[in-house]
């Protein structure tokens, strides 16, 4: 099965994912903030989700595994 | 098939570096060549002084950590005395292209079977966002609040260009951490300088224009336009030296 997920603790709320996604699917979601201090991302829509993996290649922190 | 996100030969450990800082993305890439060689067993990284100086904390190898700009001379030694472990060093370009210069010249000049990981991000992050030698023609950093005055401090060190006119190393290469395409090449190039080592050709060193948000008093996102627009004009991206190239190429 087709996976997005993110480790929301590693997440520094950088957006570098958020800028990186062909289909404009994530954000930042301003009402979470982590145990570090940042707002994680967050993906809005998964069935449009093609799972390139460019969210994983701009990700600085480990935060995102895609499995497909 | 998985995308997973942390490359098996690094810890779980959460990085010290600000968001967005592409540090990140270099050691995943570092992560990804050692898990793909199958080398995570026998390979040592040198670790620099600047912003990368935790990285032992990062990547689950044998790691040290050299004095200011020796992480070359280091590493030569660890390679030399262990010719079969696999060696890196990583290290900024306050690290390598001013006080540690003479060590990666010379490193290079005597093809030292050794990779290079050179993170170039145009300032001194780790103490505030300094000048260095690879500080861009105008640029504003802390210590030239009016632009690099190149008149003053002279034009910045091109590390590739200056090391590929040597008869010495194997394999130079400029790469930049700013975009899925250009790290999908970067990721190409870091492996291609840790099989180098494998296969014996040499010493490899791959530049990474990386960046600074903190310091250069961007967003995340700035900086990495600020990269394409301003950086790699300056230092163009591309294969500098490749001797394996040369022996398929006559
Ligand atoms: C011998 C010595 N001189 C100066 C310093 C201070 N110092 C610490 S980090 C650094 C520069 C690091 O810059 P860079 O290599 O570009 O790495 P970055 O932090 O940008 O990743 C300097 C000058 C030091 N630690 N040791
Ligand atoms: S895998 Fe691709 S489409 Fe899916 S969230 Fe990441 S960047 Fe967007
Ligand atoms: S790139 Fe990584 S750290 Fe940055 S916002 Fe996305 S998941 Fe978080
Ligand atoms: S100061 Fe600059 S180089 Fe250092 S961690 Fe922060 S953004 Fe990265």
């Amino acid at each position: 099965m087709a996976k997005w997920t993110i480790q929301a603790e590693r997440c520094k709320g950088c957006g570098l994912c958020v800028d990186a996604c062909p289909k404009q699917i994530l954000r930042i979601d301003p009402d979470v903030i982590n145990h570090k201090g940042h707002s994680p991302a967050q993906m809005t829509d998964e069935t449009r989700c093609t799972k390139c993996g460019f969210c994983v290649l701009m990700c600085p922190d480990c935060a995102i595994t895609v499995e497909r | 098939m998985s995308k997973t996100n942390k490359p098996h030969s690094m810890t779980e450990t959460h990085t010290h570096y600000c968001p967005g800082c592409t540090h990140g993305i270099i050691h995943r890439l570092v992560g990804d060549a050692i898990d793909a060689l199958g080398i995570e067993e026998r390979t040592i990284g040198v670790a620099p002084v600047g912003c990368s100086v935790l990285a032992y904390n990062y990547f689950n190898l044998d790691m040290t950590v050299a004095a200011h700009g020796r992480a070359p001379a280091v590493a030569t030694g660890l390679k030399r005395a262990n010719p079969e472990s696999i060696v890196f060093a990583y290290q900024g370009d306050g690290d390598l292209a001013s006080i540690g210069m003479a060590e990666a010249v010379h490193a290079a000049a005597r093809n030292e079977n050794i990779t290079i990981i050179f993170v170039n991000n145009a300032v001194y992050g780790m103490t505030g966002g300094q000048m260095a030698p690879t500080s861009l023609p105008g640029q504003l950093t802390q210590t030239s609040p009016n632009g690099r005055d190149v008149d003053l401090c002279g034009l910045p060190v091109k590390v590739c260009e200056m090391l590929s006119q040597l008869d010495g190393p194997a394999y130079i290469a400029r790469v930049a951490a700013n975009s899925p395409k250009n790290v999908i090449a970067a990721k190409r190039a870091i492996e291609k300088a840790f099989r180098n080592q494998v296969e014996g050709k040499g010493f490899s060193l791959v530049e990474v224009l990386s960046s600074c948000p903190t310091n250069w008093g961007k967003s995340p996102k700035d900086a990495l336009k600020w990269m394409d627009s301003t950086m790699i004009p300056y230092y163009p991206l591309g294969v500098y030296k490749d001797t394996s190239r040369r022996e398929i190429d006559s």
